[in-house]
């Protein structure tokens, strides 16, 4: 069989249905082997960088591995972004990249570059292939790294000239077996339950890995059996009900300020599948005064890396949290919960219909929490706001890059999200004027499929995260942040054929939201929003519950 | 802190550079790195002795080399008893027979070997721990070294278990 061939049968082996990436050269034979064959369905967009995060959204939404295809040299450079972004997040990828012919390779033949070494830090792992044989192994392997454990993306790198080698189709012979808990876990754990029954004032922080890990029913149980405070990170925002009464809001940097208070005051933090990363708990000495932490991650290596916890716990998160519940909750967490509706009551935010961007966020999510959505953001203020307010209850119903907080991720990652939920969920994207003109140009392929994404741009004509920056640490010394040279957004996303409302006021926005929702194809959403700063903004020296003065 | 890291990993192209490149990422200086094949074929053993500031900022770096998917086993020889071994050759200038004599009366001494003598130098070969390759080549100085090279350490745990079994 060919090569080309072989990897098409593999990826269908694998369960791939949706392909995103863009030609040249080096992959062409795949390419033509892809348009052979009608039962993957192949998304052509309109950059690299694009199929990355469209691949990166569709495994988001998905839970399986995405799957990205690119040419060698500059096709392969375009992914770097997209790969580091999935890498940062830890979302399972397959990358499949062409390379020069095997005997062209170590020249700088037209179009080589070491993708390979190039991508080294930013992959779980890479594969360079050095004969035809290793394709279907390798390519198999790579699914199998990509989805087990910590997740994350793989990439393979292909000589051209192995898409045309006469290979045999190895038979496939993976099997997997779960792992049972050992001995010395479940003492640990049993520690782990004696400190949860012993602390004060606990607090559960939800990350992103308890999506990942598929055990929002069990965090579920396990915060109501203890009646522990949940609060969940960037990342964990799904993770656990956002209304469910245990909740305590989204924190960290501009965390709600319920949230950052109830993580300041606990005496005893239990991690679920968070890695205390720096916009999370701010200077880290005062983070850790005073408090005790548990630790569950499926990464050992996430155990006592920025925080030492008293007892960590790696492995499955659902396991994990089951052994947890098996002994009964003698705790009486009455006084900690009497000041934490203290400051549920003082912190809530006094929504006052205002034509402002937490207003806007807040009308989304009352909308759309009557149905069933998806929400995906750009990074930025938007993205701040769009956290704080929008809040959702399922996981895998909220989208955004969170660890490396890569602007022009939204659009494309929609893409990939609404292509994967199809009919079952509809994509509310949100952006903002700068982060918009970065990978925008994936309107065209949204408009094309005539996917029912609504676009919303809060348009500040800014660059508001960086204004933002500026006065709170640069002596309010605006430079390289406002959008001076104004450009018409509405032209710009009617130019690809989208139906766009042009949003000057509360109700302008009400009405188009709803005019939008009522009508099944791509729309977009421009809110002329002014200036302004986002808040809380915690004060990353002296600790997550002191705040900025704006 | 120095420490002597023994690391096993499938014999597969790149895996030096996974290891190598993960650990100048982690913020860690590589002293000395060094690999070769094992008693099993398709295993690798790389030996690095790495700078590290205390043993916790040691074990998060192991930790996260353990992730590398061609690692299989890495082990800290330097908190086990352990045998520990480099090999290095110095090439001094020997122009004149009394000078000669000297460097083969020092290499004598340190039982170290003469592996190549010319008109105008010889090359000696030692094996040994730090210490006495750092006394030989203090020696040495006070001739003309011209070059040096050396493997950098390797190790070996004391009795009967071999790390990949630890
Ligand atoms: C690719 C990339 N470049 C630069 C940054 C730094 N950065 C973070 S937020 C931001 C401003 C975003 O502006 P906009 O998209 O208009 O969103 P706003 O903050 O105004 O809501 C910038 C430049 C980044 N996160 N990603
Ligand atoms: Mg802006």
């Amino acid at each position: 069989m060919e090569g080309s061939q072989a990897v098409i049968k593999c990826l269908k082996e694998q369960r791939v249905n949706t392909i995103f990436g863009y030609p040249g050269g080096m992959i062409l034979p795949l390419f033509d082997a892809l348009g052979k064959d009608s039962s993957i369905d192949f998304i052509l967009t309109t950059h690299e960088q694009s199929s990355a995060h469209a691949a990166d959204g569709y495994a988001r939404a998905s839970g399986k591995a995405g799957v990205c295809i690119a040419t060698s040299g500059p096709g392969a450079t375009n992914l770097v972004t997209g790969i580091a972004t999935a890498f940062m997040d830890s979302v399972p990828m397959v990358i499949i990249t062409g390379q020069v012919d095997s005997n062209l390779l170590g020249r700088d033949s037209f179009q080589e570059t070491d993708i390979f070494g190039i991508t080294m830090p930013i992959t779980k792992h890479n594969f360079k292939l050095q004969s035809a044989k290793e394709l279907i192994p390798l390519l198999r392997k790579a699914f199998a790294l990509a989805l087990s454990g910590r997740q994350g993306p793989v990439l393979i790198d292909i000589p051209k000239d192995f898409f045309y080698a006469d290979i045999a189709y190895p038979e496939n012979t993976t099997e997997n077996k779960a792992a049972k808990p050992d001995a010395d876990f479940i003492i640990c754990a049993a520690e782990a339950i004696d400190e949860i029954l012993k602390a004060e004032r606990p607090v559960i922080i939800a990350g992103g890995g308890v999506v990942l890990g598929r055990a929002h029913k069990e965090l579920i149980a396990f915060a109501e059996k203890y009646k522990l405070p949940v609060v969940s990170t960037l990342m964990g925002i799904g993770a656990f009900p956002n209304d469910h009464p245990l909740y305590m809001g989204f924190a960290g940097l501009h965390g709600r300020k319920s949230a950052n208070y109830t993580v300041a005051e606990a005496d005893l933090v239990i991690a679920v599948g968070s890695r205390f990363g720096d916009r999370q708990t701010g200077n880290i000495a005062h983070y850790i005064y005073e408090k005790h932490f548990i630790h569950i991650d499926i990464d050992p290596a996430e155990i006592d890396k920025n925080v030492h916890s008293s007892i960590g716990l790696s492995g499955d998160m659902k396991t994990i949290l089951n052994l947890l519940m098996q002994r009964e909750a003698v705790n009486n967490p009455d006084a900690w919960w009497k000041t934490l509706k203290k400051h549920k009551e003082k912190f809530a935010y006094e929504y006052t219909g205002k034509y402002d961007v937490p207003n806007i966020m807040h009308h989304i999510s009352q909308t759309i929490n009557k149905g069933d959505y998806a929400v995906v953001t750009d990074v930025g203020q938007h993205q701040m706001w769009a956290a704080q307010h929008i809040r959702r209850r399922t996981p895998r119903t909220w989208f955004t890059s969170g660890g490396l907080g890569t602007m022009g991720f939204g659009l494309p990652a929609a893409l990939g999200i609404q292509l994967y939920y199809k009919n079952k969920k509809r994509v509310i994207h949100i952006a903002g004027d700068g982060g918009i003109k970065m990978t925008g140009s994936e309107y065209y392929t949204i408009a094309a499929l005539r996917l029912p994404i609504i676009s919303i741009i809060i348009n500040n004509e800014s660059l508001g995260m960086i204004r933002q920056l500026q006065k709170v640490y640069y002596g309010a010394r605006y430079f390289s942040c406002n959008f001076e040279y104004k450009m018409n957004y509405v032209k710009y996303t009617e130019s690809f054929g989208i139906r766009t409302y042009d949003v000057h006021s509360m109700d302008e926005f009400v009405e188009a939201f709803s005019n939008a929702l009522a009508l099944n194809e791509p729309q977009a959403i421009i809110v002329n929003a002014g200036k302004a700063f986002v808040e809380p903004m915690a004060n990353t020296v002296s600790g997550i519950n002191t705040f900025v003065n704006f | 802190m120095k420490y002597q890291i023994a690391i096993l990993a499938e014999n597969k192209p790149g895996v030096l550079t996974h290891v190598s490149g993960l650990i100048s990422r982690r913020a860690f200086n590589i002293e000395t790195i060094n690999a070769g094949y094992t008693e099993e074929n398709d295993v690798t053993r790389i030996n690095i002795v790495v700078n590290a500031y205390n043993e916790t900022e040691l074990n998060k770096v192991i930790h996260q080399m353990a992730k590398l998917i061609d690692v299989i086993k890495i082990v800290n020889i330097s908190e086990l008893p352990s045998i520990n071994r480099e090999l290095i050759m110095v090439k001094v200038k020997a122009d004149t027979p009394a000078v000669r004599a000297d460097i083969v009366n020092i290499a004598n001494i340190f039982r170290a070997h003469i592996v190549d003598v010319g008109h105008e130098n010889v090359v000696l070969e030692l094996t040994g721990e730090q210490e006495k390759l750092a006394a030989l080549i203090d020696m040495l100085n006070c001739y003309d070294i011209l070059e040096i090279a050396r493997t950098g350490p390797i190790a070996l745990s004391r009795g009967t278990t071999p790390i990949k079994n630890m």
